[in-house]
């Protein structure tokens, strides 16, 4: 395949970012505006060439024998650690690298158009469209990482143009500090992903991902049976790399970030948090995957993780009021769901080849369609932020005869997520709960309750911001839909929230690139589907008129409530250990002590010197007289001593 | 009468010790000048005396104290210089005022 | 003597004097056209250097040391001014012209005194250049010297706050630093060559003898160490560097943290390991314990501070710390990695310092409370200032990531335990670092304007966005494209590693 595709898919962004970042200052917001989208719209084509020609060529590079295969497209050295530790940057094309060019470009170019709508009238236009190809160019990186350090190096950056994206509007104290917690937090993961990088590639001499999956025995083989602490070198090394993907897709204990994000703008939040980077944890997952299933403790520790934190996050979904957390606690919970069918997957048939990988499969669907439909949710609460100016529910009610267009497609969006027929969220929700019941019983019915959860708490929203009863601000300031730039977005992602689920998703990605047919399993599919039904007819009760119900049910159980709003205490837990704990007594002590004692120590030999020689100094009187008394009482001592020893 | 050696060296030490004692107590600085002649002369006799009494036959003992002399003269004359100068200086010439030059 | 081309790096400085010394102070346009004249000579002569260095490289001359010259100073003790360069001088030599010709923008309206500022300057330049080009220790100790007197004037006449007693404390412990280093550099002049042969200085023919028996070397060993980890901010013996640099005006920073800090890692890893590999082999780990806590201690101070240069000071005791820390390694890919710390480290720190002494001299404090907001009033300093932590904290694509990276990867090369201990907490260092450059970008420069009077102040002037510009691009020059640096060195530590095999043997 030619090279000049991939170089440009890569090239044209970080280009836009320099330009616009360089050059914006003098740049009308217009200019600034449409370089952008021109920009990401070519990215996007080009994407779109290269993953199609990718999955429908039928070139022997592509696919052998109906298998699909990786493909680096080029892969030139960066660095040498040494003679055999070399960092690479390449381009990596096999079925999730394809799939997840097309997401991030189309995403992202959707929200380029939808930005131009949005952010019209804030100050730093240019700015903003500088940090959103940054972040473009960060994330096909990582993307098409042909190794694991390829993948760090783009993953640092993600988290660096998270950073600047989220303090977008940096004068808010507040979007200052949730930029600063957000990058600290997948920071601190990041540093188990690199100690894990470090263990592994001590032991199997190589960054590169196909080396790795294409013999996982290898890896296993490499480390020698090197234990450390009761548990395989090699075990600690995959669950601290999946540490780095619990930082940024916002699993469970650090998922304090993501929340907090939502002081960005809202279309970051939409491309960011909600389709592209955010997955990335997961995309790590899926590109280690056969090492991961040689490891089964660290499948294990995926899996609980992901099911501990859907679960967490569909509960304080549930009683929060901002709308944009409550999306961000959908996509915590979705995230985790994707997590769970990663680790409930394994590579070896155990009864039948049927299920071999299908949660895999099914966990890179719902990836795709979780990106569509949470991307079309977060532009469609951008649309109603843009309307009534706040946040909170309790700040609308009662819209869908003011905003028909974001009514219609949220409503998709909510269907979509919910898992209801035909929406594209029941197709990839029903694998992924086949592949759970697969795997065992237990993880199938903990995540059909979270699938309940999540159908209930999302109509809730659904119904308290567009039924409810209306806010009587309306009457001072109508609002109204959209104009066509942030409305097109919405449509064209509400179409393909519904039609997305038709797509043979299995003919293109499986975790071996062996096609694999989709069909749905009814007994799963009737038991999810009636789930989400009586949860959202619930919410429907509750919430689509006004009524007394919501208040008796919180009265009911005080403490869960405000425990769930406050999401179980996790910011406090954590403001304690960071403020209290390592600013105020770790941080504080070591500086005391740098001061008082080490350099106390320093002034001191500085000190005695000081007053040895004040002490001394009296006998360097000046006064001739003294020193000629000294003198000769010298030189009578000596006389003496003298005259002593000769006798 | 053959005076022994010791004969002049006593009165040499005797000057000896009296320039010293007056070099460190006095407070007038003539009088300290008289105390370093004092030490100086005393030197001189000594040199005069071991020359006369163990070297008979040379003269070098003679001439460097005939050199001391001169030198101690032309000393004394600056010394004097420097006195009348802090004298009107000063108004005294007592070393206990003239502080300025320490440290 | 002056065809080789190494002596022109103290002619030209010395040059740059005696220019210096015809103008007047009145006359400030005359002393920055011989500022900028040499200083661009040096930049000139040290890229000059290096692509003719890599040429003979390509060409295959793979002699441990190039452009060698050796001139007889002083018969009776056999010293020489021998000079020569691998691939490490050179990029130190080429870092410090880079420095020197920064800090000659960034100290463009110096006062008073501009003269005799730069004269002081221009001397302690000759003596950072005359040690990166000496390979004769004597003659490298003599401009190591050279480089540390003036930074007392420097600070003491042209710093701020206290600056009198931070001069004095500099210069003393620095000293008291020298004092050990040259104890050892005696002894092993006195054990440099086998009973009855000539003694000598040059290092190449010490370590060619390999005669200093392994008793001797444990205590040399700690001296050198010791000695130039003074210079290097090694904890404990690190406390001059916040009081210094808080106290140094600009350049003088710059210079000190940028190029001066590295003379304590090049001479640790020139002398110290390369000349006594067997003391180096035994007693690392000491040096390794104190490394290990500098990397992290200093990141964990700096923290809490509340004045920039404090701030800085401290992050360059961590990072600092890393040089120091990769050298004890022992292995190739950590002192390449050590190498290019020195590197990153001397760039950005520059950089960090140009920038608070750029925004110091507008706002007067440099206490953080007191400022915010400012990357609404000075967007291009803001910027700037924000390169710069991103450059601390470690972001692919500028020069710190790669160096730290590079120095994780080969300190992990040891196996056992103790090491791997000590370099997982040194990688720490990256979150804790992320956290106090983000805590200082968020209160400097992010945030409401705290102070009303600082909305009339300016943005940057021309001279200063060139300083700014060039270490910049320095610096995501090396963040972006590291491997000709590896190539550049990687003859380097063959001998040294080679030494230091051959006596674990």
């Amino acid at each position: 395949m030619d090279i000049t595709l991939p170089i440009l898919i890569l090239a044209i962004p970080i280009t836009m970012f320099l330009i616009l970042g360089i050059g914006g200052v003098k740049m009308s917001k217009k200019m600034a505006g449409v370089l952008g989208i021109l920009g990401l719209g070519t990215t996007a084509v080009l994407a779109y060439i290269v993953a199609l020609t990718y999955y429908f060529s039928g070139d022997p590079l592509f696919i052998v024998d109906g298998v699909r295969q990786q493909y680096q497209v080029f892969d030139v050295t960066w660095l040498a650690f040494t003679q055999s530790l070399v960092v690479n940057i390449g381009f990596l094309l096999d079925p999730i690298s394809a799939l997840m060019l097309i997401v991030i470009t189309t995403i992202s170019f959707m929200v380029h158009l939808y930005s131009w709508g949005y952010m019209e009238g804030e100050q730093g236009f240019q700015r903003y469209y500088a940090f959103l190809s940054l972040f473009t160019f960060s994330m096909l990186g990582l993307v098409v990482a042909t190794n694991i350090f390829q993948m760090y190096i783009f993953w640092e950056l993600v988290g660096v143009s998270s950073y600047l994206l989220i303090g977008f509007y940096y004068k808010l104290p507040s979007a200052v500090s949730a930029s600063k917690k957000a990058f600290i937090v997948t920071r601190f993961a990041d540093l188990g992903f690199l100690i894990g990088i470090l263990i592994l590639s001590y032991y199997t001499d190589t960054f590169n991902f196909v080396d790795m999956t294409s013999n996982p025995d290898g890896v296993l083989l490499s480390t020698g049976g090197a234990t450390f602490m009761g548990a395989s070198v090699l075990t600690w090394a995959m669950v601290l790399i999946f540490t780095g993907g619990m930082g940024k897709s916002a699993m469970m204990p650090l998922h304090i970030w993501l929340p907090d994000a939502m002081e960005g703008p809202t279309p970051v939040s939409a491309l960011i948090h909600a389709a592209t980077m955010v997955v990335a944890g997961v995309y790590l997952v899926a590109r280690m995957f056969p090492v991961y299933c040689t490891v089964d403790a660290a499948m294990t520790f995926i899996c609980v993780v992901g099911a501990i934190t859907a679960f967490y996050a569909a509960v304080v979904a549930c009683a929060q009021i901002d709308i944009k957390r409550i999306l961000a606690f959908s996509t915590i919970s979705q995230i985790a769901f994707m997590m769970v069918s990663l680790g409930v997957a394994y590579d070896k048939p155990i009864e039948g080849v049927h299920y071999s990988g299908l949660g895999y499969m099914a966990g890179m669907f719902h990836l795709f369609t979780h990106a569509m439909f949470k991307a079309l949710l977060f532009l469609g609460a951008g649309a109603l932020i843009h309307a009534v100016h706040s946040n909170n529910y309790t700040a609308m009610g009662g819209l869908r005869k003011y905003m028909p267009i974001t009514h219609i497609t949220f409503l998709f969006g909510c269907l979509a997520i919910a898992g209801i027929w035909p929406f594209s969220g029941f197709f990839s929700k029903d694998e992924m709960l086949a592949a759970m019941f697969a795997r065992h019983w237990f993880w199938g019915a903990w995540m059909t309750m979270v699938a309940g959860l999540t159908a209930f708490y999302m109509f809730r929203m659904y119904f308290l911001v567009f039924w409810w009863k209306e806010n009587p601000h309306y009457k001072e300031h109508k609002p109204h839909d959209a104009p066509w730039q942030m409305s097109l977005p919405l449509i064209i992602l509400a179409i393909v929230s519904l039609c997305a689920g038709w797509i043979p998703f299995g003919e293109f990605v499986t975790w071996n690139g062996e096609p694999y047919h989709i069909h749905i399993e009814l007994s799963v599919a009737v038991t999810s589907i009636c789930i989400a039904v009586c949860a959202i007819a619930l919410a429907g009760v509750m919430y689509a008129k006004e009524n007394p119900l919501p208040a008796k049910v919180k009265s009911f159980w005080p403490t869960l409530w405000e425990a769930a709003h406050r999401r179980f205490y996790w910011d406090e837990i954590y403001m304690f250990i960071t403020h209290k704990i390592i600013f105020g007594i770790i941080c504080k002590s070591i500086a005391w002590f740098d001061r008082h004692v080490i350099d106390a120590t320093m002034d001191g030999f500085a000190k005695i010197t000081q007053k040895t020689s004040y002490a001394i100094r009296g006998m360097q009187s000046g006064e001739i007289q003294a020193y000629v008394a000294w003198y000769i009482a010298g030189a009578v001592v000596l006389a003496a001593i003298t005259w002593l020893c000769l006798i | 009468m053959d005076l022994s050696m010791l004969w002049y060296l006593v009165p040499s030490v005797i000057m000896l010790a009296c320039g010293i004692y007056g070099f460190v107590t006095r407070k007038n600085l003539i009088a300290i000048l008289i105390s370093l002649e004092l030490m100086l002369n005393s030197a001189d006799l000594n040199f005069v005396v071991f020359n006369r009494y163990l070297f008979p036959g040379s003269m070098e003992g003679m001439a460097f104290s005939l050199f001391a002399i001169a030198i101690a003269a032309a000393e004394t004359a600056i010394a004097i210089a420097i006195i009348i100068n802090i004298y009107r200086a000063i108004g005294n010439t007592d070393i206990t005022e003239i502080k300025k030059l320490k440290f | 003597m002056f065809e080789n081309i190494l002596i022109w790096f103290v002619v030209i400085p010395v040059i740059m004097m005696a220019g210096l010394g015809l103008c007047r102070n009145s006359n400030m346009n005359a002393i920055r056209a011989v500022m900028v004249v040499c200083s661009t000579a040096l930049l000139g002569l040290s890229v000059w250097l290096c692509c003719d260095f890599l040429r003979l490289r390509g060409m295959g001359v793979d002699d441990e040391m190039l452009f060698t010259g050796s001139w007889m100073w002083y018969e009776p003790l056999n010293i020489h001014l021998a000079v020569g360069v691998d691939g490490i001088s050179v990029l130190m030599l080429l870092l410090s012209s880079v420095i020197v010709f920064a800090g000659t923008f960034a100290s463009w309206k110096i006062s008073p005194l501009p003269k005799n500022f730069f004269l002081w300057f221009a001397l302690l330049s000759t003596g950072v250049f005359g040690f990166f080009i000496s390979i004769d220790i004597f003659t490298m100790f003599m401009f190591y010297e050279v480089a540390l007197i003036p930074m007392y004037l420097l600070i003491g006449v042209w710093g701020t706050g206290r600056k009198e007693y931070s001069a004095m404390k500099l210069t003393l412990m620095l000293m008291g630093g020298s004092a050990f280093l040259m104890l050892g550099l005696l002894g092993i002049f006195w054990h440099s060559a086998p009973a009855g042969g000539q003694l000598t200085w040059n290092i190449l023919e010490i370590s060619h003898n390999a005669s200093i028996a392994p008793e001797w070397q444990y205590m040399l060993f700690c001296f050198t160490f010791v000695g130039f980890g003074v210079l290097g901010a090694m904890f404990p013996f690190h406390t001059w560097s916040p009081d210094g640099h808080a106290c140094a005006p600009t350049a003088v920073s710059m210079l000190h943290a940028g190029v001066l800090m590295k003379l304590g890692g090049y001479g640790c890893f020139r002398i110290a390991i390369f000349l006594l590999p067997q003391a180096a082999n035994e007693l690392a780990w000491i040096f390794i314990i104190l490394t290990g806590v500098s990397i992290v201690y200093g990141a964990f101070s700096a923290c809490v501070q509340t004045d920039l240069k404090y701030i800085n000071a401290y992050s360059s005791v961590s990072h600092c710390g890393m040089v120091l820390f990769a050298i004890l390694m022992l292995n190739t890919t950590a002192m390449t990695g050590a190498i290019l710390q020195m590197l990153s480290h001397g760039l950005m720190t520059a950089l960090f310092f140009a920038l608070i002494g750029m925004i110091y001299g507008r706002t007067h404090t440099r206490d953080i409370r007191q400022m915010g907001g400012l990357m609404k009033i000075m967007p291009y300093l803001g910027v700037c200032y924000m390169i710069a932590g991103f450059a601390s904290l470690g972001l692919p694509g500028l020069s710190g990531f790669v160096a730290e990276m590079t120095i994780f990867f080969g300190s992990f090369q040891d196996a056992d335990l103790f090491h791997r201990i000590f370099v997982i907490a040194a990688t720490c260092s990256i979150v804790i670092t992320a956290v106090y450059i983000l805590r200082v970008v968020g209160k400097l420069l992010l945030g409401p304007v705290q102070d009303e009077h600082h909305l009339a102040l300016t943005d940057a002037a021309w001279f200063e966005r060139f300083s700014t510009v060039t270490l910049i691009l320095c610096i995501a020059g090396i963040g972006c494209f590291p491997n000709w640096i590896n190539e550049t060195i990687q003859h380097s530590f063959a001998p040294i590693i080679a030494a230091v095999q051959s006596a674990a043997l």
